[in-house]
């Protein structure tokens, strides 16, 4: 026998691997990201190549610094995924460091401060992006409408160097919000919803990706395709996304049956900002969402409710990422309350009595 | 039928086309057999024969002793070498009571196996008495006494019988083989069962791989209303127990109970067959078929083996190794046993003999958890593998036990599906024996403290009953001495008065 380990078994395994699971999820994301990239040109590259290259920097330093054997924590692509999702969450044209800066807070203070990969409470790149808006809020807030690849007045490689590493202001000349702090901006100047939107990016832009927004966070359509995609192969369940989307949709649509000239419709709310790459990629995050379906859909749904109510009722116009950190903080006291019930057992622990049931009915 | 819906499972590659269609072949007489006392759950065998005694087929060699056992009968007629001490078929290897038969040859079978031409007339007690005195054990691996749950009917109020057919383990196709050979005589032995149980409606389930075996017991079932040929979605775990009956009957085992008390009786296939020999034939279980197979083994096949034969005559019989296995395997490659090697024999409960190769068994190190929650969806039993795992680890097995360590199964779901491939089963495992091992020590902790009192308190009284003599002796003498006293006293006042 070349195994003379006498471990119990199964022996025999499904073909899995965490580093399996960690590359259907960038494998997912790449519809989304290559339109991301492609919309916002050169300086989005530069910014996305800087943000996973210094995540996994990160990743090695941390692992050094805990004596953790480096190649199997490397090549499972968890650090690589963090700063993927990171990235797609940033304004695109934003400087070097601010993905360096936010890498570095994912990978080892959202991360490898709790112990890390499994042991973190709080999603990484959300901790980072989170972190870099409180603390960069100009840097941060800078988007700009799309500039695609080779199209008239895009910056090439060399324009974009210069904007991503030299600190050129030629954001300025283009940048726009997004519609969702337009609408935001529009409405505390007491401008009605249905006018602020003609103004700004139409849902179909939204939907397919062509409006202004985060790197990654822009095509709804492909995200979904790429969500739908996970589910079908059984990296995450649909519980999350749907009772975060449903949960929002439903929120949204009764304020907007209420007074459709405060509240956005509940379409907008779905395909605008991070609500699709937070439903089924940032929220989905396995290690921080809840283990039980109930948890899962409780999650979803209190993921959801928050990003309308920050969205809606903070001073933010996004709140995807809290939202989820706030959820985050939830998930240990969901999976100890929301347990599966136990076979033989009803849901209080206890052996099921047939004999009770019967004299019931 | 209308089946019902079960939690959690997986669909494990089941590589059962390597043997399964091979026939049944009889292995040749191996030259020597070891026979161990213990191949069922419960006390060992106690043995009735000596060293050098000439023994015949079918004899009793141990006979059952206590409430659950089961005793043990020559496979053929020879002379009994030895009753000493050999390796378990078991993981530790740890040498148990068997007794060693050298086989003359002409293996005749002893006078005493009669059968009955119609088993049928037979009573209920009866049946369960002969399958008893027959040393039949649950033959899908549990090794339960059959006997013992044939007289359920004693105590509870029995419906069903289910006959577990759906050998939803991969590799393993013995089953399929005796369904497709002799379905006739499984059925045989599922109505006798029924009989002794008293019930009057038999599902026989049989997963949908299996399809040859599904046409023949539907086959042979045709002119028997009350016995129902159902097929299984194949699934893994589906052939457990308490999760076949809620497939079949749609009621849950209440928790730590047994499925008799929702009017349930499980009967695996190999087992009515050898309830019919032993019924029809008066043959006791002294054989059964072991799948071979695994990437290793050069002609996977299916062999009626003689109960005893070592396992290396199996290996050896199917043509050796291709290549050095990565494992060897008791049973199938999800519950199965890993055996230290192939010096041990063949038992009653013996269904497979797998060699596995390092492709098939696909082992990778470990990773830590990543919370995908993989285990908790396919768990069949609603369990939290991934915390129960965590808190084994960390050393609190009652909060393992207090999130349903003990409702576990054992299945292995969990750890086949786990993406960092930490060895769940091996944690619970670990826990179940530690907790057995703490229990059974508080158990020796609480005789021996009460064997202190007791004792202290026998000393007590040995000594208070000492105390007691001497004080009584003491005031006796004290008495004695006033009375002496007061005698002599009355004496000189006597005296006195006299003078």
């Amino acid at each position: 026998m070349t195994e003379t380990a006498l471990l119990s078994g199964p022996y025999a395994h499904e073909k899995t691997s965490v580093g399996r699971t960690m590359r259907l999820v960038i494998i997912a994301l790449l519809p989304a990201t290559a339109v991301g990239l492609f919309q916002f040109g050169w300086p989005a590259i530069y910014l996305f190549a800087v943000t996973v290259v210094s995540a996994v920097f990160a990743e090695a330093l941390a692992l050094w610094l805990m004596k953790k054997p480096q190649k199997p924590f490397l090549l499972d692509g968890s650090a690589v995924l963090t700063g993927w999702l990171l990235a797609m969450t940033l304004p695109p044209w934003a400087p070097w460091w601010i993905g360096v800066v936010g890498a570095l807070l994912a990978i080892i203070v959202g991360k490898h401060v709790f112990g890390g990969i499994g042991q973190n409470l709080f999603n990484p790149a959300m901790v980072a992006r989170v972190a870099l808006l409180i603390s960069f809020p100009l840097e941060m807030t800078q988007f700009l409408a799309p500039q695609p690849l080779l199209s008239a007045g895009a910056p090439g490689m060399l324009e974009g160097l210069a904007i991503t590493f030299g600190g050129s202001a030629q954001i300025d000349a283009v940048s726009s919000a997004t519609p969702l702090s337009h609408i935001k901006t529009e409405l505390s100047r007491g401008i009605g919803v249905d006018q602020a939107l003609q103004d700004t990016d139409s849902l179909w832009q939204l939907t397919v990706g062509t409006a202004s927004g985060g790197l990654g966070e822009t095509s709804a359509l492909l995200l979904l395709a790429g969500g739908l995609l996970l589910i079908y192969l059984r990296v995450i369940s649909w519980h999350i996304p749907a009772a975060m989307l449903g949960t929002l949709a439903v929120l949204a649509g009764v304020f907007h049956l209420v007074d459709p000239d405060s509240y956005s419709s509940p379409w907008f709310h779905l395909v605008s900002g991070a609500a699709m790459l937070g439903a089924f990629f940032i929220a989905t995050d396995l290690v921080t969402s809840p283990v039980s379906v109930r948890g899962k859909l409780l999650f979803g749904a209190g993921c959801g409710a928050l990003v309308f109510i920050i969205r809606t009722f903070a001073s933010y116009p996004e709140g995807v990422g809290f939202a989820v950190l706030l959820m985050n903080a939830c998930t240990p006291l969901i999976d100890h309350y929301l347990k599966p019930r136990i076979y033989g057992r009803d849901r209080k622990g206890e052996p099921l009595d047939y004999t009770k049931e019967s004299g019931d009915a | 039928m209308k089946l019902f819906k079960i939690r959690g499972g997986v669909h494990p590659d089941d590589r059962k086309a390597r043997s399964a269609d091979r026939p049944i072949e009889n292995l040749p007489m191996p030259s020597l057999l070891h026979i161990p006392l213990q191949q069922h759950i419960g006390a060992p065998a106690e043995p009735l024969v000596t060293r050098g005694q000439l023994v015949r087929k079918g004899q009793l060699l141990a006979r059952s002793q206590g409430m659950i056992s089961a005793p043990v009968h020559a496979p053929t007629s020879g002379r009994i070498v030895g009753i000493g001490r050999y390796p378990a078929h078991h993981a530790s290897g740890l040498l148990v009571r068997t007794i060693t038969l050298k086989p003359d040859g002409y293996d005749e079978w002893d006078d005493d196996c009669k059968g009955e031409a119609d088993p049928f007339i037979l009573a209920a007690e009866e049946i369960a008495s002969r399958v008893a005195q027959a040393g039949i054990v649950g033959m899908g691996g549990a090794t339960f006494p059959s006997a013992v749950k044939l007289n359920l009917r004693e105590r509870y109020d029995l419906e069903t019988l289910v006959i577990n057919g759906a050998e939803c383990e991969p590799y393993l196709t013995c089953d399929d083989r005796l369904m497709r050979e002799r379905p006739h005589d499984v059925r045989d032995g599922v109505l006798l069962m029924a009989r002794a149980l008293g019930v009057s409606r038999i599902l026989f389930a049989i997963e949908n791989n299996k399809p040859q075996a599904q046409q023949a017991m539907r086959e042979a079932a045709k002119d028997f209303s009350e016995l129902q040929v159902v097929g299984l979605p194949a699934r893994y775990p589906m052939g457990s127990e308490k999760h076949l009956v809620q497939a079949l009957i749609g009621k849950e085992t209440p928790a730590r109970g047994l499925t008799a008390e929702i009017g349930v009786v499980v009967h695996n296939v190999a087992t009515a067959a050898a309830v019919n020999d032993a019924l029809r034939h008066g043959r006791p279980l002294i054989s059964r078929v072991v799948t071979v197979t695994g990437g290793s083994v050069t002609q996977p096949r299916n062999l009626h083996v003689p109960i005893g034969t070592p396992l290396d005559d199996l290996i050896a019989y199917c043509g050796g190794f291709v290549d050095e296995p990565a494992k060897l395997i008791s049973g199938g490659p999800m519950m199965g046993q890993p055996l230290p090697s192939l010096r041990v024999p063949v038992i009653k409960g013996s269904n497979g003999v797998l060699a596995l190769s390092a492709l098939e068994v696909r082992h990778a190190p470990e990773m830590p958890c990543i919370r995908c929650a993989s285990c908790v969806d396919v768990c069949p039993c609603g369990l939290l593998p991934l915390s129960m795992s965590a808190n084994i680890r960390a050393g609190s097995l009652e909060a393992s036990v207090d999130l349903g360590l003990l409702d576990c199964i054992g299945c292995g779901s969990c750890a086949y599906v786990c993406p960092s491939h930490i060895p769940l089963v091996q944690h619970f495992n670990y826990a179940k024996g530690e907790l057995a091992a703490r229990q059974r020590a508080q158990h020796k902790q609480g005789e021996t403290k009460r064997l202190i009192e007791a004792r202290s308190a026998r000393m007590e009284a040995i000594k208070k009953a000492k105390r007691d003599a001497m004080a009584k002796r003491k005031r006796e003498m004290a008495a004695k001495k006033a009375a002496e006293a007061a005698a002599k006293v009355d004496g000189t006042q006597a005296a006195e008065a006299e003078a």
